[in-house]
């Protein structure tokens, strides 16, 4: 019985110290911005494989979401002989919430995973290891590019969600569906407002691209160094990272769009 | 050449994250249609103003010509002040201007339109529109309409 109770205890002291050694890594991470600035090619290299190759994947969901949402959006305003309506419809659940989250879960299975990947695989053959024998802190020569280059990406594809995905509902809205198509953008124009919608949209998905890339990377760091405990950090990086997103996802709509 | 290719590789995502960012600012929001806050105020007094809102639009003839800035309420007269802003453009609104609030479409969102007057003198910064004409409210439409038909009622059995 008291044995049950101290396993307890020590799992959440344990998971506190994992709390505890994720926001110094986090600390560490943002402290590394002064090595970062002088050396931007390392920069340039992590944008490229995050979200450079997160593209095709965004891009051909936003596109298949968008025509979803109008197919379905036009069944249930035609109903109500609404259909003027649809692009509103389209555009402000993009923006407020598919582009920022579908983006974010998409990013986490995409290159969160490849992220703790590489870097449990580092720790593992004990290549972060020899960089600190070499003088070298690998917190900013390996982590911090990789977390600003999820910063910088995230918003950006998140914006080519919402894009990708308005023309799709366009295709299917005017094109298969036959709403007028002057009703379908200048409504569209005249509902959604920029600060209120896009913009809180565009914080959203910097919020997300934080957690998820801070998810990923501290996953990577803290992996047990064999290949069970890379494949155990891989899997957490993508559950933690789709679990901190659509809770977070409640907390800043409720925020946002509260009142 | 390699490290080439990786720069034109970014410049392409990033630019082309921002011309998406810039098509929702120009074809999916409102951005676009918001006027800086150039041109004038007037005022309006009305009695019930329904759902009308900040950002509502101003119109004349069906054309808009301005927005909503500001609602207020008056705690003296008990009426609702609504303050207008009105383009530059249009500056020659007769002083005599009726203010009424409508409806666009049954279950549209409201608007201020602007009938005018036939006043040789134009409203200008600060003006007010003295005659206005309230929100139409549907229940009190529906409460009247029942009233008559039972004082309809009431008559035809006398």
């Amino acid at each position: 019985m008291l044995d049950l109770l101290a396993d307890f205890g020590r799992k959440g002291v344990e998971a506190f110290e994992r709390l505890g050694r994720g926001h110094l890594l986090f600390l560490q991470i943002l402290a590394g911005i002064t090595s970062l600035l002088p050396r931007p090619g390392l920069l340039l290299t992590q944008i490229h494989s995050i979200g450079v190759r997160t593209v095709t994947i965004i891009v051909v969901s936003g596109l298949f979401v968008g025509m979803v949402l109008s197919l379905q959006g036009y069944y249930v305003l035609s109903q109500f002989a609404a259909e003027d309506s649809l692009g509103v419809m389209v555009a402000a659940s993009l923006v407020r919430e598919l582009g920022p989250v579908v983006t974010a879960l998409l990013f986490a299975g995409r290159a969160g995973s490849a992220l703790t990947a590489e870097i449990g695989l580092m720790k593992a053959t004990e290549q972060l290891s020899g960089l600190e024998m070499m003088a070298v802190d690998p917190v900013r020569r390996i982590l911090t590019p990789r977390f600003f280059a999820g910063f910088i990406s995230m918003p950006l594809l998140a914006a080519l969600f919402s894009a990708v995905g308005a023309i799709g509902g366009y295709f299917v809205g005017v094109g298969l569906l036959g709403v007028d198509e002057g009703a379908f953008w200048s409504q569209m124009q005249s509902k959604i407002d920029w600060n209120e919608d896009v913009i809180n949209g565009v914080i959203k998905s910097l919020v997300f691209g934080v957690i998820c890339t801070w998810i990923a990377l501290f996953q990577g760091y803290d992996t047990v160094p064999t290949s069970a405990g890379v494949s155990r950090s891989t899997t957490r990086t993508v559950v933690h990272s789709a679990l901190a997103v659509l809770v977070l996802d409640f907390v800043l709509t409720a925020l946002m769009f509260g009142d | 050449m390699k490290m080439r290719q990786l720069e034109i590789t970014v410049g392409a995502f990033m630019a082309a994250g921002l011309v998406a960012l810039f098509f929702l600012a120009m074809q999916v929001s409102n951005l676009a249609n918001i006027t800086t806050s150039e041109g004038y105020e007037i005022t309006a007094r009305f009695d019930n103003i329904g759902g009308l809102k900040v950002r509502s639009p101003v119109s004349m003839a069906g054309v808009r010509i301005g927005r909503v800035v500001d609602i207020g309420y008056d705690q003296k007269s008990f009426e609702a002040v609504v303050t207008m802003l009105i383009e530059p453009d249009y500056n020659q609104i007769p002083e005599d201007t009726i203010a009424k609030i409508y409806t666009s479409g049954l279950l549209g969102e409201q608007y201020v339109g602007l009938d005018p007057g036939g006043s040789m003198e134009s409203l200008e910064q600060g003006s007010e529109i003295m005659i206005t004409q309230s929100a139409l409210v549907l229940e009190e439409i529906i409460g009247q309409f029942l009233f008559s038909q039972a004082e309809e009622n009431a008559m035809t059995q006398e």
